[in-house]
């Protein structure tokens, strides 16, 4: 427990934690102080001089002085006072000041009505403008396709490049000459290089940077009909909030979740949604018999027809879709008939990590417990591109052991620029071991680049340094033996060492050997913890609900006992080879798919059915961490959109088959599903019944601001219709309802009153940077077994051995062009890289191919020509592919390629 | 590229620091004396030499007002426009100086030769007003002294 204070706020006593700054501790106990550059994730620097308060020695002061609260720590009997007259003159000189060059541009501005500043200039009571000189102009710069810069109205915080450079690591933007002609932005005009750049929308307290793809369809947040949602274009499941006016999805913001991404989001999740408002949706049911959209009760009654009472169905579900979804499939085909629709490697390496977490003693860490992790080690995960936020927490856990020294130099940990200056270049340690040069290395205490087999056996021979059951790897080459020992060393004098794999190398012994570490520490008495990065959004939920892969369905058709198919939400051709895929679709008699957007699958399908994409229903995903999270309705699509649990049910009562189910709501479904499905027995536990009311009114999705509602169906009927009801949950697609603060899993947006901002935040959390009022949102499904007796994986693999004429072809991945739903919108498939295969220069000069030029390579009898890129650190005999591009989906790496050295050109 | 002699300025200076960039606004230095001033393509070999990303050095290059990231006259005249020199009339000088080589403070003139900027201090109020030409100060200035200067100047060449 931290040491608690009595301080005097104008007279009156308050506890708060001692040595907290004051702002820290005010705004935490209600209280409004302006403030710029202090940001509770980025703590403190004393620029901007808003926050001053008035400081008294003791109860006899008169005078006082005054103070930046930010820069003054709390402590027993620290006097001081907010409201005192000659320190709110000074606040509001401060913003007048500040204000002199700021443009009178709000009405055009993205920023206005949702403005830090806005909210300041008004809390501070400046409200005249005496300024009648020229203000400050200066040009601006293309910064890439997700953030749009405008210089003019900078007030010189400097939280955007303390979040761009000290905080997220980019080293391609900066602050640039001095005095009244400071500039953020970047040497030269370009594309921000960094993954984290579009939480500068957020960071920034004005207009400066402001969301480009928002800019195109834009809507004052008071417009936006919003409700609490979840990333679905990674493992992690961020918390998010989406949006929509008009039945178009705007934009998503961060939903502070402090167990899981806290107030940040990669730009994969903040920029990939453009998928939901794409030409490529579907809208309405297809049929391949017609070639126009066919109405609802005419498909009904096909597929009830497909599906009659004894015809031999199967279901392949996705793990991008919601556990419901996935449920209602299974409920209809059967268990033994539903197939997880992963590939045969994923199933393998998921099944693996659910025995791992559910069985041993090691747990599973959430983001937010990684980035306070003392030592880290990263075994065959590329973090940054396949779990972009779990890098971004990893960066701050190698900048902690600074907190130590600084502890002992008597620095606040929040004095952020004289932490960083004492403790300049040491890091606490991070290991990272992958196939190929990752990013994250910029800040690692060693690297190792490998092939799979390889890693796997630097982390048995870890494992085995750390405890001696665990086995031991022969003939390990002396430097690596020397590697695995300071690995070994290092984690063990860690207080919460973590080990962090994942399905990327596609690699088994990795899991295993990862594993092995983590449960070493845990026999040694150490709280090991593991994360696990996975590839999609449900891909944990979806593993612990069945087993059967792709080709597991594959299989059953060719054993020739299936009539049709129903595919949810998947994409088979990214999870086998074309061939097989095809081979398939040619055996079974009727496919049909739902899904939200057209793919190679669905335009197989003999009938194509239109699903909800996440902003249109409610759901649940689980994340790699094992965490279910609701993901709640936003807006009201087309009519025929529906969850795909919905239409799963009608199709299952208009074919009579047994077991109709007579779910209304999400509730009955999730009740169903946690009867019946061990793992998901605790699953409701942490949801808000959709019943739920707050003195008998519902929570609005639509602010009490929002505009238009008498008149936006006005073309249509000038009486305004009802709004839709929502059986899911206690949220409603209005703008009356209770007008307070919601349970934390339900804020559908972050505003109080005087708090336009995201700033708003604040009012919603227990303590400023703590977990939100009423404990973070989510239910972790599993813990570890404390006194586990699961013996330590033994296969240890034999040493990588090079082929001649042959690489081991491993997947590489890319933020921007890996993942299926992001890369269908506009501006993160602007971002992605071309197909490439790479090679180490060596390996090149080998096959007698250079870089840029085309190789044919043959990979399962089946030939490939891509453009060499050389990358120097590869590990000799292994080449790299990307995942998830164009060409190369449904390739299942790592695998042997040949390479024909007849290069063409 | 650098020249052999900036190249061994900078591995000099390198030698004091633990870490390359440390010496970032040494190097700049160095540079802008061998070449009086810091272009873009300056920019990147320095950074790259300090194994800083340009943004970086480019951000402490801005940040002085005499790394000079436009070219400059072949002689830089400082005139001192703070207090002391202000109290002892440094507009007369300024002004003169804007006479007869026909520029304004920040400009150029049109043969090269002379660069006018203000300063806030040259740190010789005991003798303003006081200028400084290239890096030689000279304090009790006026008119004659001025002439004096010029025509050094003019006689002097880079």
């Amino acid at each position: 427990m931290a040491k608690m204070a009595t301080i005097y706020i104008d007279n009156k006593p308050y506890t708060v934690k001692e040595g907290d700054n004051l702002l820290h501790a005010c705004l935490s106990l209600g209280f409004d102080i302006p403030y710029f550059c202090w940001h509770p994730a980025m703590h403190s620097v004393g620029a901007c001089r808003q926050c001053a308060v008035k400081q008294f020695k003791d109860e006899n002061d008169t005078l006082g002085r005054i103070v930046m609260s930010c820069m003054t720590p709390a402590v027993e009997g620290t006097r001081i006072s907010i409201d005192d007259e000659e320190v709110r003159a000074f606040r509001k000189s401060i913003i007048e000041f500040l204000m002199t060059n700021h443009p009178h541009d709000c009405p055009v501005c993205d920023e206005g009505g949702e403005c830090h500043l806005q909210d300041m200039t008004v809390m501070t009571g400046h409200s005249y403008r005496r300024f009648r000189f020229k203000k400050r102009t200066y040009r601006n710069q293309y910064l890439g396709p997700f953030v749009n810069h405008e210089m003019n109205r900078c007030i010189q915080c400097y939280r955007c490049v303390r979040f761009y450079r000290d905080y997220a690591g980019g080293r391609d933007f900066g602050a640039f000459a001095s005095h009244h002609h400071v500039y953020f932005g970047r040497h030269k005009e370009g594309a921000l290089e960094n993954e984290f750049s579009g939480n500068l929308v957020e960071i920034c307290p004005t207009g400066v940077f402001t969301d480009k793809t928002f800019k195109r369809h834009y809507t004052r947040k008071w417009d936006l009909q919003t409700a609490p949602s979840v990333c679905v274009h990674c493992g992690l499941g961020c918390n998010t909030i989406p949006g929509e006016r008009y039945g178009l999805l705007r934009r998503i913001q961060n939903r502070y979740n402090g167990a899981v991404n806290g107030y940040f989001l990669c730009d994969r999740g903040r920029f990939g949604y453009e998928f939901v408002n794409a030409e490529r949706r579907i809208r309405q049911p297809l049929m391949k018999r017609s070639s126009l959209p066919v109405p609802r009760e005419e498909v009904m009654q096909h597929l009830s027809r497909l599906i009659y009472f004894g015809a031999r169905v199967i279901g392949i579900g996705s793990p991008r879709a919601s556990l419901e979804g996935n449920f209602a499939l299974r409920s209809l085909v059967g268990e033994d008939h539903f197939y997880t629709g992963v590939s045969a490697m994923d199933a393998r390496l998921l099944e693996k990590i659910i025995m791992v977490l559910a069985k041993g003693p090691a747990r599973s860490s959430s983001l937010a417990e990684a980035g306070a992790a003392d030592a880290v080690f990263v075994l065959g995960e590329d973090v940054t591109n396949s779990a972009p936020l779990l890098a971004l927490s990893l960066r701050q856990s190698v900048r902690l052991k600074p907190m130590e020294i600084d502890k002992r130099l008597h620095i606040p940990e929040w004095d952020d620029s004289a932490v960083r200056n004492a403790a300049q270049q040491e890091k606490r340690p991070l290991f990272v071991a992958t196939p190929y040069r990752t990013k994250l290395e910029e800040v690692s205490t060693q690297a190792y680049h490998a092939a799979p087999d390889d890693l796997a056996r630097l982390g048995f021979a870890v494992a085995h340094e750390l405890d001696n059951r665990s086995p031991a790897v022969k003939g390990l080459p002396k430097k690596l033996h020397t590697l695995a020992e300071g690995i070994a060393r290092v984690l063990s004098q860690a207080e919460h060492p973590l080990i962090v794999s994942g399905t990327g190398c596609g690699s088994e012994a990795v899991l295993e050997s990862a594993a092995n570490v983590a449960w070493a520490l845990c026999r040694k008495n150490r709280s090991a913890d593991l994360c696990f990065a996975v590839p999609e959004c449900n891909s944990l939920g979806l593993a612990l609900m069945g087993e059967g892969s792709v080709s597991d369905a594959f299989k059953a058709v060719h054993d020739g006992a299936v009539d049709t198919a129903i595919i949810l939400e998947n994409d088979l051709y990214l999870r086998a080879e074309t061939e097989d895929v095809n081979s398939f679709f040619d055996k079974v008699r009727n496919v049909i798919v739902i899904d939200h957007s057209v793919t190679g699958t669905a335009s197989k399908a003999d009938v194509v059915v239109p699903a909800a994409a996440f902003a249109e229903g409610d759901g649940t995903l689980v994340n790699n961490e094992g965490r279910a999270q609701r993901f709640y309705q936003v807006f009201v699509p087309d009519r025929d959109i529906e969850e795909s649990w919905r239409w799963l049910r009608d199709i299952m009562a208009a074919s009579g088959r047994p077991g109709l189910k007579h779910w209304t709501g999400l509730d009955d479904i999730v009740q169903a599903m946690s009867n019946s499905i061990k793992a998901f027995k605790n699953i409701a536990e942490s949801n808000v019944p959709a019943g739920y009311r707050i003195t008998g009114q519902h929570i609005p999705r639509q602010p009490h601001r929002y505009s238009g509602r008498t008149a936006m169906h006005a073309n249509i009927s000038v009486v305004e219709p009802k709004p839709p009801e929502d059986k899911d949950s206690p949220l409603s697609f209005s703008m009356e309802g209770f007008s307070g603060q919601p349970p934390a899993g339900l804020i559908p947006r972050f505003w109080a009153p005087g708090w336009n901002s995201v700033q708003a935040l604040n009012k919603f959390q227990s303590e400023v940077g703590g977990p939100l009022t009423g404990g973070d949102p989510g239910q972790r499904l599993f813990e570890p077994v404390q006194e586990s007796t699961v013996s330590y994986f033994d296969e240890v693999p034999g040493a990588f051995s090079p082929r001649e004429n042959e690489l081991l072809l491993v997947r590489v991945y890319h933020i921007f062009g890996s993942e299926e739903l992001s890369a269908m919108s506009p501006c993160i498939a602007e971002s992605a890289p071309g197909p490439y295969i790479g090679l180490k220069p060596e390996d090149a000069e080998l096959f007698q191919v250079s870089e840029g030029r085309d190789v044919r390579i043959s990979i399962n009898d089946k030939e490939y020509s891509l453009p060499v890129k050389y990358l120097p650190e590869l590990p000799s005999g292994v080449g790299v592919l990307p995942a998830g591009l164009r060409g190369l989906e449904g390739l299942e790496l790592p695998a042997w390629g040949r390479i024909n050295n007849q290069a063409k050109g | 590229m650098f020249t052999e002699k900036e190249k061994k300025e900078l591995e000099k200076e390198l030698s004091h620091y633990d870490y390359k960039r440390a010496a970032c606004i040494e190097a700049l230095k160095i540079v802008q004396r061998n070449r009086g001033w810091v272009s873009d393509d300056s920019i990147l070999d320095i950074a790259e030499f300090l194994e800083m990303t340009p943004d970086e050095l480019d951000g402490v290059a801005t940040f002085y007002n005499l790394i000079f990231r436009r070219q400059v006259g072949s002689h830089v005249i400082l005139i001192c426009d703070s207090i002391s020199c202000w109290v002892m009339r440094y507009e007369d000088i300024l002004g003169y100086l804007q006479e007869r080589l026909g520029i304004r403070p920040g400009e150029t003139t049109a043969d090269g030769k002379f660069t006018l900027l203000p300063v806030p201090c040259l740190g010789a109020c005991d003798g303003a007003p006081a200028i400084m030409v290239d890096e030689t100060l000279y304090i009790n200035v006026n008119r004659a002294l001025l002439d004096d200067i010029l025509c050094a100047c003019d006689r002097r060449q880079p």
